[in-house]
């Protein structure tokens, strides 16, 4: 990384966050096809709700039927992290028009807002529109160019049930959660820990009483709330750590 | 209402309440800002979602009764796990995680 704000640039830092998105369409391609939805259906998942990971949810909630409106609210609930990335990083922007900070909000991601975060320590704190625009841009692409290969690879798998394919999205989560454990320094381990455990007592527990369809919400909404609680209460150090 | 309909239905929804998430602050950032307890309070979405879609899939659900253990999901998770940690690669996570679902069916 340089000082440099051109989309040049751009390009060249974005390049080697490129394979990540790959390797997650082309997955996200084959576990859409493997849910039985027409490749067509799959991009169009990757182009229009563009959510990384959350898109892996909207899937397996489609595929269980629950009713639309848990679905949109776990899809919501799962990338509510993105209002926090939005508020972080419009201020450096605020030189530029409405639509183009518009714009840059429909594009942002998890990796071009850690980019973005990692470019200030670059430029002494200053970052546009054709920088951040160029990031963006590369990302979408690559991430619905590598949903299509993943959902054409898919075609030619016969029988997902007998080659573990309804497995991917499970697999997906367990690697998922735990770079995010491994990655996160805004919680502390032992307390994200203690989370993963309560939210295995939520699941099971919850499942006595609580339908299928809802479960996962109420279990977030709980186990959040208990997650406030028990910071406040057992880790007082943390409270205004973010 | 079909099958189509109802998937095309949640897509649109599901893009838009993520475009607004990500749009609205760009737009409202002047006028107003999340207070602090909102923000700790989406500080634990991720890891409690994420742990919570893969429990839900550990168990199969009898209402009124504890649920029951899904041998072959538990199984699979461990050599899972264990890629996961080795590896940090996602393509990698998903591929053991499948083979290993694959093998213990075949089993």
């Amino acid at each position: 990384m340089d000082h440099q704000l051109d989309q040049h640039t751009a390009v060249k830092e974005t390049l080697p966050t490129v394979f990540g998105y790959l390797g997650i369409g082309i997955a996200f391609g084959v576990v859409g096809r493997a849910s039985g939805f027409s490749p067509w259906l799959v991009l169009f998942m990757s182009l229009f709700i563009y959510a990384g990971s959350a898109q892996f949810i909207t899937v397996s909630l489609l595929v269980s039927h629950s009713p639309i409106i848990s679905i949109v609210l776990a899809t919501f609930l799962v990338n509510a992290r993105m209002i926090l990335l939005s508020l972080t990083i419009a201020p450096y922007f605020k030189q530029a028009s409405l639509a183009k900070n518009i714009f840059l909000g429909t594009l942002l991601t998890d990796e071009s807002f850690a980019l973005g975060m990692n470019k200030l320590n670059f430029t002494q704190g200053r970052l546009n529109f054709p920088w951040f625009n160029t990031v963006n841009l590369l990302a979408y692409a690559t991430w619905n160019i590598a949903t299509l290969i993943g959902a054409l690879i898919g075609n030619y798998i016969a029988d997902p049930q007998q080659l573990g394919l309804d497995f991917a999205i499970i697999a997906m989560f367990i690697g998922l959660l735990y770079l995010q454990v491994s990655a996160d320094r805004s919680l502390a381990l032992s307390l994200q820990l203690l989370m993963i455990g309560l939210t295995l007592a939520l699941s099971y527990f919850g499942a006595v009483f609580i339908p299928s369809n809802l479960l996962i919400i109420v279990v977030t909404i709980v186990g959040c709330s208990c997650g406030v609680f028990i910071k406040h209460r057992f880790y007082p150090g943390q409270t205004t750590s973010h | 209402m079909s099958s189509f309909e109802y998937t095309l239905i949640t897509i649109i929804g599901c893009g838009l309440i993520t475009w607004l998430s990500r749009v609205l602050p760009f737009i409202l950032l002047k006028k107003m800002t999340l207070s602090p307890a909102v923000r700790e309070f989406l500080s634990f979405v991720p890891i409690v979602i994420m742990s919570a879609l893969w429990f839900s899939n550990l168990f199969t659900q009898d209402l009124g009764h504890l649920p029951q253990l899904n041998l072959e999901n538990c199984l699979a998770s461990v050599p899972t796990l264990i890629s996961a940690i080795i590896s940090k690669n996602l393509l990698v996570i998903v591929t053991v995680g499948i083979v290993s679902l694959a093998l213990i069916r075949l089993i």
